[in-house]
């Protein structure tokens, strides 16, 4: 199975909510002091779904993100876990995309890798949280598409997928080539091991501009985009809350139980 | 040029009733509609759903489209999708809602992209801008830490509305409306449906409690991801942005941090009670009551005396 797998590099999102901010003049975040940005959460887990298989069936694992220059360390990284290549679309031209104008591109340059029988995402990006993009793609490419999904197995050539609902999960059969996207029930995700580390160092990643991928300008990016951010703020929380305190442990678990009978909670 | 006109929802059923996310399209598809001075479309896709179509139009459909069919039963991209696309292509409406579940996270973005046209997901406001009568999506974004204000300038305007944050329309019986039904082709796509396991947790649901803990004891039991992913609960119990939405009368939140990812999944929740050892824990600033301490040491004292307060 030949894989394609769609990373994004993101603000780390366990960064704590008081070191969280957005420049109102930009409407974008202000990336936290000393806070690296990460591989999307889920994007990591849709590399490990993507090595499963290869570790059982054989096959290449192509990651592939669209990024500033330094989205350049989420294929590092995808690469240090065991994926083979690495392509980054990179151009100014891309920017400040929507779910459109970024699955437009991802679409084109999947296009032009020509070879896959799986295409793989994260169910959201943990950044905008939009989960649109994996599917996005999967109507430009005319892909059937499964989502969210906890499991993938090969077998005869099909694809046996289990996709979670709200009680529970399908099972379900898909042709390749598909797309599917991945939550974090697949469960944990490999560590880079220092011989992956080593080797990602070595491997050459692929450059693709707006040319390379046969879009233009105007197809992409903010100009591509079909909705527009007219505002991003933090929203106001008062925080009102009623700390409870006693002499000792079970004092303030007896004031709190009074007070909740009193305001009526209970 | 195609004059976009009316709001079409896609309405779900679940055991022979009205979804309650129903309900909430039909709250905000009726005002929407209404603001614009045009007719709200339901779509209602499934097997022997046709007696819900008279439940739409008491909630506030105009028409109502009917798609009963034993082989949509279970929500499936492709004959979605293909459903979805050919009412938009008759109805033309101006705005698309679907609910943030199992089936709109799905479909509203094929839809979307089928329809060349962009899409805001799980959006918690919704509005019409009187200058140009183009609708506003308010949604959270990073985790919930930030609102982000999008508009699609492209039509229709697709977007999904995460549960529990519209009002539900009330039911009126002496609305009247237009009941279609629509033909199914289910056309050959490359996914098979092979079965459903229903995973039940017993007890009362989660999105339906009045109590939740997120420690063993009284009302329902819900979680955060790590204690879900860990094992010591099951997946279906993970409160939060890709979990449940629950909104019960009491939340009680037991060392869990109050990351954001978590507690957008409870903004539903009347009233909040943190415990937990560390006194800087964000969690705090989202309760009415709060207590520092370590819950192994808290939670017997306090489950006697709400006992003792309940019987007495
Ligand atoms: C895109 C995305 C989506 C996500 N979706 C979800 C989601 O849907 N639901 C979800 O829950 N998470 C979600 N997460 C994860 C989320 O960011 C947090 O990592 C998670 O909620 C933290 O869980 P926690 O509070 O149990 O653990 P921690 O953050 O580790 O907090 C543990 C807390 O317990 C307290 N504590 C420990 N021992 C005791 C004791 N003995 N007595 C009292 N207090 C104690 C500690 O002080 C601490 O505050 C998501 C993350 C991402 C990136
Ligand atoms: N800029 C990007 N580069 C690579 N993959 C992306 C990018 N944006 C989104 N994706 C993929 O699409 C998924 C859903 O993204 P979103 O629709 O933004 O929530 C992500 O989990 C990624 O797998």
């Amino acid at each position: 199975m030949d894989i394609i797998v769609c990373v994004k590099q993101v603000p780390d999102p366990e960064t704590p909510p008081a070191s969280f901010r957005i420049d109102p003049g930009t409407n974008k975040v202000i990336p936290a002091q000393g806070i690296a940005p990460v591989i999307s959460t889920f994007d990591e887990l849709a590399v490990e779904a993507a090595l499963r298989i290869k570790d059982k069936h054989g096959g290449k694992v192509t990651a592939m993100t669209l990024g500033p220059e330094s989205a350049r360390d989420v294929l590092k990284h995808a690469m240090a876990m065991g994926a083979d290549e690495g392509i980054h679309l990179l151009d100014a031209a891309f920017g400040d995309g929507d779910g459109w104008a970024t699955a437009y591109a991802l679409a084109q340059a999947i296009k032009k890798v020509g070879r896959y029988d799986l295409v793989l995402c994260g169910r959201q990006a943990a950044d905008w949280d939009a989960g649109q993009v994996g599917l996005g793609i999967a109507e430009f490419l005319n892909l059937p598409s499964v989502t969210p999904i906890k499991k993938v197995e090969v077998s005869d050539g099909k694809l046996g997928v289990e996709r979670l609902v709200a009680d529970g999960f399908e099972v379900l059969e898909v042709s390749p080539p598909a797309l599917l996207t991945v939550s974090n029930e697949l469960g944990e995700p490999r560590y880079p091991t220092l011989r992956g580390i080593m080797m990602a160092a070595r491997k050459q990643v692929t450059t693709w501009n707006a040319q390379d991928i046969g879009v233009e300008a105007s197809q992409v990016g903010a100009r591509g985009a079909r909705t527009k951010l007219l505002r991003l703020f933090i929203p106001i929380r008062e925080s009102k809350c009623e700390i409870v305190e006693g002499e000792d442990v079970v004092d303030a678990a007896t004031k709190l139980a009074l007070r909740l009978r009193e305001s009526k909670i209970i | 040029m195609t004059e976009y006109r009316g709001v079409l929802i896609c309405s779900e059923a679940l055991q022979g009733s009205l979804a309650a996310i129903s309900w909430e399209l039909l709250g905000i598809g009726r005002k929407l509609a209404n603001d614009l001075g045009e007719e709200l479309y339901a779509f209602l896709p499934g097997r022997g759903v046709q007696p819900l179509a008279q439940e739409l139009v008491a909630g506030g459909a105009d028409k109502v489209f009917v798609a009963d069919d034993p082989r949509i039963e279970y929500y499936q991209t492709d004959s979605y999708t293909a459903l979805m696309d050919g009412l938009c292509r008759q109805l033309s409406p101006q705005i698309v809602l679907m609910g943030q579940t199992s089936l709109g996270r799905d479909l509203a973005p094929r839809l979307a992209f089928r329809q060349g046209t962009g899409v805001a997901m799980d959006c918690v406001e919704l509005s019409i801008d009187l200058q140009d009568r183009s609708l506003l999506q308010t949604r959270p974004v990073y985790g919930g830490n930030a609102l982000a204000v999008l508009k699609t300038e492209t039509k229709p305007q697709v977007a999904t509305i995460r549960p529990k944050s519209m009002t539900e329309a009330q039911r009126d019986t002496s609305r009247r409306g237009e009941v279609i039904s629509i033909p199914v082709n289910v056309p050959p796509g490359g996914v098979n449906f092979v079965k459903k396991v229903t995973e039940e947790v017993e007890g009362v649901k989660l999105e339906d409690a009045e109590i939740i803990s997120s420690s063993p004891g009284g009302g329902a039991w819900g979680g955060t991801r790590p204690v879900c992913d860990s094992g010591w609960l099951p997946a279906q119990l993970q409160i939060g942005l890709t979990g449940k939405m629950v909104s019960p009368n009491l939340y009680l939140v037991v060392a869990a941090s109050g990351s954001s990812q978590h507690m957008a999944g409870c903004s539903g929740a009347r009233n909040i009670v943190a415990i937990n050892k560390d006194p800087e824990a964000n969690v705090f600033k989202y309760a009415r009551f709060g207590v520092v301490a370590d819950y192994r040491q808290l939670l017997p004292p306090l489950t006697e005396k709400c006992k003792e307060l309940l019987s007495g």
